[in-house]
């Protein structure tokens, strides 16, 4: 299958230095592949190139460019303050040209699909911070794309939050199956999300290992107990570790 | 319980330095032109009332089109500057230069442009000139402080410059915008009076005008009537203007 969307041979140069590369990855459509690095190992830097916000200093980027193809996901909610929960996820809709009418429709069913009905008039001040996160992952989904990217969405959140998130994530996926990239430095997270699980190395950030994690998406319950899950977790955090050591 | 001795607090602490201030002029026999006590203030407060209350009334409003007019202007050129960078790097040191030259130093010059028959107008002018900065500096920060994931969100949907303008940049400033005007208040007021001061004409009937009139007479109670009523004066406007940015900061971002 062609790629949905493609990094070959990228580096970003930074005045700082070298922030990612030499890099590749391929993103096949319905794939959810997860990033695993340490804090500057360039995992952002590989997601805004993937977005479009950023250009490669050397190397090619493929990606579907079209308007609302691509959305992505931060690490904060990063809702606009003054607009309610409603008129925030209808923000892409509108931008990409969608008459207002349309876009609060799709917006009320988008905030639907994250289980979240009656709080489209609440502002982000008055949301919980995974009411919030689930604002922000309505607003990724209400343009259908096809590339979905996520930047440590659930690093602000707390434990239980972020396994109903995780699983929520893959129920939206199950609608629609956008292409997922999941930036974590959460081991046991990225196996539990992902089909692929890639390890980077510290900044510039390289492919240090690769790992296919075996077992159904959405994740069945019990999944993290499982020996497959187990053995994932470990084999992933081995990677990393070496990876650690050689830079 | 604690909101109320908050709100107490500094009319107690009024109260005992007045009674302080009092007990001290009778006591030491101070002369009344060095410095009457807060009786004798008060008494002259009163006779005066109604030439102070116009008098105050001629500040406020002097201060009040100055605003407006110093919004109107601040914010469209913060807006016109926002949009390109070579024009912020060539306004903004000009601004500050505006800024920091005492109004004082300016006023006399304003004074002989608008024509010295026409001191309303230079008391005016001044007030605009030092209510611009805030505004102009507020607005333009806040056009310029909106989060930038969100700034990358427009351009992953391919936001145009009007759409960014509208519903990110504009909406990102309003709290910085309302910080600016009321600051702009207090100092359009302070631009008013130092103003009529350098008018000294007695064309430009403030507050102003009123302490200095008393001043050159040594009625020395009736400039600190005067001055005790442009304080009040000034802070009501504050307070006014406080309350008003909470109510709308409140439903800015609803809570």
């Amino acid at each position: 299958m062609l790629p949905i969307a493609e990094l070959a041979g990228v580096e970003v140069d930074y005045p700082r230095g070298r922030a990612l590369g030499p890099f590749n990855l391929a993103l096949a459509p319905g794939e959810i592949v997860a990033l695993v690095g340490p804090s500057g190992c360039g995992k952002s830097t590989a997601l805004r190139l993937l977005a479009g916000l950023e250009a490669p200093t050397r190397g090619t980027v493929h990606r579907a460019s079209g308007p609302g193809e691509t959305s992505v996901v931060f690490q904060s909610p990063t809702l606009m303050p003054w607009a309610t929960a409603l008129d925030n996820v209808a923000l892409p809709l509108e931008l990409v040209g969608e008459k207002k009418a349309v876009a609060r429709r799709v917006a009320g069913e988008a905030l639907a699909r994250v289980k979240l009905t009656g709080v489209e008039q609440a502002k982000p001040a008055q949301l919980s911070g995974g009411m919030a996160m689930r604002v922000s992952l309505a607003r990724a989904l209400a343009t259908s794309p096809h590339l979905l990217l996520l930047d440590e969405p659930f690093a602000a959140l707390d434990e239980i939050t972020r396994r109903d998130l995780a699983q929520d994530v893959h129920a939206l996926w199950a609608q629609s199956k956008p292409a997922i990239v999941f930036v974590t430095h959460n081991v046991e997270e990225a196996v539990f999300m992902a089909s692929r699980v890639i390890v980077m190395t510290r900044g510039p950030g390289r492919t240090a290992g690769e790992t296919a994690i075996e077992g159904p998406l959405p994740r069945p319950q019990g999944f993290r107990t499982t020996p497959a899950f187990r053995h994932a977790a470990e084999v992933i955090s081995n990677t990393l570790d070496a990876a650690m050591a050689a830079a | 319980m604690s909101r109320l001795r908050s709100i107490f607090a500094p009319w107690v602490l009024a109260a005992i330095l007045l009674a302080i201030w009092e007990g001290a002029c009778r006591a030491l026999a101070v002369p009344s032109f060095l410095l009457p006590p807060p009786s004798e203030v008060a008494v002259a407060a009163v006779q005066n009332l109604p030439l102070l209350a116009s008098s105050a009334w001629n500040t406020l409003s002097v201060a009040i089109i100055a605003w407006v007019c110093a919004s109107l202007a601040a914010s469209s050129v913060a807006l016109a500057v926002s949009l390109n960078q070579l024009a912020e790097d060539a306004v903004r040191p000009l601004a500050v230069v505006l800024q920091v030259t005492p109004i004082v130093a300016i006023a006399p010059l304003v004074n002989i442009w608008v024509g010295l028959e026409n001191p309303e107008r230079g008391v005016i002018l001044l007030a605009v000139v030092v209510a611009f900065f805030p505004i102009f500096s507020g607005a333009l920060t806040g056009l310029k402080a909106a989060d930038p994931d969100l700034e990358r969100l427009f351009d992953l949907y391919g936001a145009s410059r009007l759409q960014r303008l509208v519903r990110l940049r504009l909406p990102s400033a309003v709290p910085y915008i309302l910080e600016g005007h009321k600051v702009a208040a207090g100092l359009a007021i302070v631009g008013a009076v130092v103003a009529e001061f350098v008018a000294g004409s007695g064309g430009a009937q403030g507050l102003g005008w009123r302490i200095l009139e008393a001043s050159h007479r040594l009625q020395t109670a009736r400039m600190l009537a005067a001055l005790f009523v442009l304080a009040g004066m000034a802070l009501a406007l504050y307070a006014m203007l406080q309350v008003g940015e909470r109510i709308i900061l409140r439903r800015w971002r609803g809570r």
